[in-house]
């Protein structure tokens, strides 16, 4: 498979999306930069976390001007698999391929630390090597990862079963303090109606070698490599 | 005189200082000229005081690649690479305003490390607030904490590590120290030197604003009650345009167009032109004209002295302008040419073609004053270093003061600070913050680099000299503790008014002190920072020198943490407790006094124990280690069992040499003797490690055993400590988070 990692001015995930992909699990994979038109033949798409533009403005709102996004929509509507990460989930939001929106943390503060979050579907290319219910231990590292959509579009959400992962306990349970940020319904990820584009604030990328304290985020690469479009 | 002695005293110029210019000069000097000298000539940049004392620390050694003098400081790591790394300062604006006081602070340091060609990977910070329990300190807590996490976490290198220590000393000048390493091929180091004449200067970065303006002169001044007028020369900080400087400068240093580097710190635009010209013995010639500038109107002067952040300064090799040029474009930002390199070694500065000011590079670089000033030990010294009386009966359980130490802000867990931070950005952190000392792995290698910040201030009060070798050996053994070979140091010393002999006093001994750990532990000094002038209305700091060391670990799968691991191992005490209790933070925490003398130091033992440790970490027969600092055997085992999922102890430890002038139970639970770790043990590894131990001259003994929900520790028979470890984690883990939780 060949992964893309879109680089933005400010990305700074970038490099840990690449060496998941390059180095962990031995696939191509190419930066593409912002100002590029050409996603140059990949199968996968990463928009990676960092602070796009500064989060000047609101997180993600200048990203979605850049010349790369054209391609990535068009990537995006032939149904091929795109992942937000962190940043890149924000990216997706403004970009109208995902619906929502961030607030602030509820306490205002930014978070870093292991989260347990709950794979709700597995008909996604980022999930489907996961089981239903699995409890993946990943990092947020985020100040403005409350997610937020209007009562009518996360009805819409839970419906189409598009949301895809919940912050819960060890345990699974989907409880207000296993929630780190605030997010309605505890919702960490969804996806779009095509189930193909996927976003998510926990960064599955730094959680693919033991050594960095947790390799629950393989799942999701194996998932999407394994079972690629 | 061509200046009135307001005008020189608003520059910080003495008499005596001011005839030296016109004797260097060969004239009077100008106002620009004036101001040029100001800033040069500060404590910050010039290290005036300070100088004839560092001159004796220890800058060489086998690994070091290269020493002060330069941006940063770099040794070998193995494979051709270079850990990067250099600690500063940012202590008066911090206080000032302190969100954009640390968050400069971190995009000061993070510039000097990329200015070297290196790739910035970890961040280390050493703060030092006044009482957490006091709303104006939780301000101040609260603003530094966002500024680095804000700074640190947009720009994408991780916040990895530090210490924090509270009191009454730094409630007007809290200390905000900032340690940056970063990676570099040797061969790719590049240096602040500018040469070849008639190559072009370029500046590139933020444009250059008003703000800031004699920075450099404030941080070499006491605070009074009118310190807040000075906001505007705190500086703003914009981590976003830093982090494409970051960027767009690796990649032009990539390639050789560009012959030298350096960012625009303290002093400016005049730092930067001076210091590369008088590095590479040259001139530099700039038009004023070409710096892009921020606000309208502003003059020669203060475009020279602006403290603007996010700026660089490149000398470019001449006709591979448009290369470099290019790779900035490619990054939207601007790379100006500003002038030339010249053959004559002056600082020529002209606006709009008209020479406004001509000064030799050196000296303003070199040829500042020096001052070797006066010094003694406080007249209450002996008083200081006398043990306080202690009415036995009023003294709390052991228990008791075990549970109020760990709730003490100083000890307690430092979780509500560093969650603010990403602390796993670029996935090379495999010691997460809170752990022990950090520690990331240099990936495409099979190495790991710990390093650790410490300093303790109370000792230093006490007795700076040993108060400074204490830092040393505790920065060096926590790094020992991860495993790692302690390789190369930093320090950051933050005293206050060097006008004061009692004050130089304690300077002279810390770098003394300094210098003697570092050479018997072999960790050079490659680079560091001073701070002098830290009192507000007239009462110094407690005199506080941080240390810096980095280590090495040749496998990064060998790296230990503080936790015990899991239960059934063997729990193995490394030196002896002389059951000290001067400058204790039992004494403090309990009795409130900061009194009697710091723990002694063998350095030979020290080192042998270092030593020790790496080895029996490289053979694997270590499974965690602690050393034993703050709050002595007790908190240090307490600590041993915190984020490990509840796995208590069960010890039996012998009785401490001495009653450290309270009784023989505090002296052996709470005394702070150094050279000790607590490490944990596989029980069928005991034996064989216990025997090497004997033959290294370290003394170990096994204690007792990993295991069970309580700790217990007994002496002579008796249990004085027996609690659930959930209890005891509890306190450790909200001591400090709830004075920062409970406030809006």
């Amino acid at each position: 498979m060949k992964f893309a990692v879109v680089v933005f001015p400010g990305s700074n995930c970038d490099h840990d999306a690449y060496h998941a992909a390059k180095h962990v699990f031995g696939q191509e994979c190419e930066f593409v930069w912002h100002k590029d038109t050409s996603l140059g033949g990949a199968d996968v798409v990463i928009l990676p976390g960092g602070f796009s533009y500064g989060d000047y403005l609101r997180t993600g709102a200048i990203a979605r001007f850049s010349p790369i996004m054209t391609a990535v929509r068009e990537f995006a509507e032939a149904g091929k698999p795109v992942i937000g990460i962190c940043n890149g989930f924000q990216i997706l939001m403004e970009c109208g391929l995902l619906p929502g929106a961030m607030l602030r943390n509820r306490d205002v503060q930014f978070h870093c630390e292991h989260v347990n979050i709950r794979v709700e579907q597995t008909d996604t290319p980022f999930t489907r090597r996961a089981a239903t219910g699995q409890v993946l231990r990943v990092p947020i590292a985020h100040g403005e990862g409350n997610f937020y959509a209007a009562p009518e579009v996360i009805a819409a959400l839970e419906d189409q079963r598009r949301v895809i992962f919940r912050y819960v306990t060890p345990h699974g349970e989907v409880v207000d303090a296993a929630n780190p940020n605030g997010s309605v319904h505890n919702i960490a990820g969804i996806c779009n109606e095509g189930r193909n584009v996927v976003g998510l604030m926990p960064h599955p990328e730094r959680a693919v070698e033991l050594v960095t304290g947790s390799a629950d985020g393989r799942v999701m690469f194996e998932s999407v490599i394994q079972n690629g479009f | 005189m061509a200046f009135d002695t307001a005008t020189l005293q608003r520059h910080g110029i003495t008499p005596d200082e001011y005839a030296r210019i016109v004797e260097l000069v060969g004239r009077d000097p100008n106002l620009l000229e004036l101001g040029l000298f100001s800033v040069m000539w500060s404590e910050h940049c010039s290290y005036k005081s300070s100088r004839v004392h560092l001159k004796t620390l220890p800058t060489e050694g086998a690994r070091v690649v290269q020493g002060p003098g330069e941006n940063a400081g770099a040794v070998d790591i193995g494979d051709g690479l270079a850990a990067v790394f250099k600690i500063e300062s940012h202590n008066h604006p911090s206080f000032i305003e302190p969100y954009q006081g640390a968050a400069t602070g971190v995009g000061g340091i993070i510039r000097d490390i990329f200015t070297m060609g290196a790739r910035p990977i970890a961040l280390l910070d050493s703060l030092r607030f006044g009482p957490v329990e006091q709303a104006a300190n939780q301000r101040i807590v609260r603003g530094v904490v966002a500024g680095i996490g804000g700074y640190g976490n947009s720009i994408g290198i991780p916040t990895i590590g530090g210490e924090v220590m509270f009191d009454e000393a730094y409630s007007g000048n809290p200390l905000v120290n900032v340690f940056c390493l970063g990676l570099a091929r040797h061969d790719a180091i590049v240096k602040g030197q500018a040469s070849g004449i008639g190559n072009p200067v370029y500046y590139v970065g933020a444009k250059t604003g008003r703000d800031g303006i004699h920075g450099a002169t404030m941080a070499s001044a006491e605070f009074d009650d009118k310190s807040a007028e000075k906001r505007p020369a705190v500086q703003v900080g914009d981590p976003f345009m830093e982090k494409l400087l970051l960027e767009a400068c690796l990649e032009v240093m990539k390639t050789d167009a560009c012959v030298g580097v350096q960012d625009m710190g303290a002093a400016g635009l005049t730092c930067a032109t001076s210091e590369t010209g008088s590095r590479g013995g040259v001139g530099v010639e700039i038009d004023v004209q070409h710096v892009p500038q921020r606000e309208t109107g502003m003059t020669p002067y203060e475009i020279m002295l602006s403290e603007s952040q996010e700026r660089m300064l490149l000398i470019v090799k001449k006709g591979r302008e448009a290369e470099v040029e290019a790779i900035f474009e490619k990054w939207d930002l601007h790379a100006v040419r500003i002038g030339e390199v010249t053959a004559d070694s002056m600082l020529r500065i002209r606006d709009h073609g008209t020479l406004v000011a001509e000064v030799p590079n050196r000296a303003l670089t070199d040829e500042g004053p020096v001052y070797r000033r006066p010094f003694h030990p406080p007249a209450d010294l002996a008083e200081r270093q006398r043990m306080p009386q202690v009415d036995a009966a009023a003294l709390p359980t052991a228990s008791d003061a075990l549970l109020r130490l760990l709730a003490s802000p100083g000890i307690a867990s430092k979780r509500w600070i560093y969650r603010q931070f990403d602390y796993m950005v670029r996935t090379n952190t495999i010691v997460m913050a809170g752990l022990g000392a950090a520690v990331v792995r240099v990936k495409g290698t099979s190495r790991a680099l710990a390093m650790s910040l410490d300093g303790n201030g109370r000792y230093c009060q006490l007795d700076p000299r040993q108060g400074a070798r204490l830092a040393v050996a505790e920065s060096a053994r926590n790094v020992a503790c991860a495993g790692a070979q302690p390789i190369g140091a930093t320090n950051c010393l933050n005293f206050g008014n060097p006008e004061r002999p009692e004050i130089m006093w304690q300077f002279a001994e810390a770098v003394a002190g300094i210098g003697e750990a570092c050479r018997a532990l072999d960790t050079p000094i490659t680079g560091g920072n001073v701070s002098l002038y830290n009192e507000t209305e007239g009462r110094a700091i407690l005199p506080t020198p941080v240390i810096g060391v980095v280590g090495v670990v040749e496998d990064a799968a060998g790296v230990r943490t503080r936790v015990f691991p899991e239960a059934g191992l063997d729990i193995v005490l490394l030196g002896e407790n002389l059951g000290e209790l001067g400058g204790s933070e039992y004494l403090k925490t309990i009795l409130g006094a900061i009194a009697g003398q710091p723990p002694v130091l063998d350095l030979a033992r020290e080192r042998a124990l270092q030593q020790f440790l790496v080895a029996e970490t490289i053979v694997g027969a270590v499974r965690s280690a602690h050393d034993c600092s703050d709050g002595g055997f007790a908190v240090a085992l307490v600590e041993c069992c915190c984020d490990g999922g509840g796995i208590g102890a069960d010890v039996v430890v012998p009785q401490a040499a001495s009653d450290g002038g309270i009784n023989r139970e505090v002296a052996t639970l709470f005394g702070e003797s150094a050279t000790r770790v607590i490490i944990s043990v596989h029980p069928d590894a005991t034996e064989g490690l216990l025997a090497r131990a004997e033959a290294a001259g370290v003394a170990a003994a096994r204690i007792g055993r990993t295991g069970g929900s309580q700790i217990r520790i007994t002496i002579n028979g008796q249990t004085p400590i027996d609690c659930r470890v959930a209890e005891a984690e509890a306190r450790w883990a909200t001591g400090f988070s709830q004075w920062m939780e409970t406030q809006g």
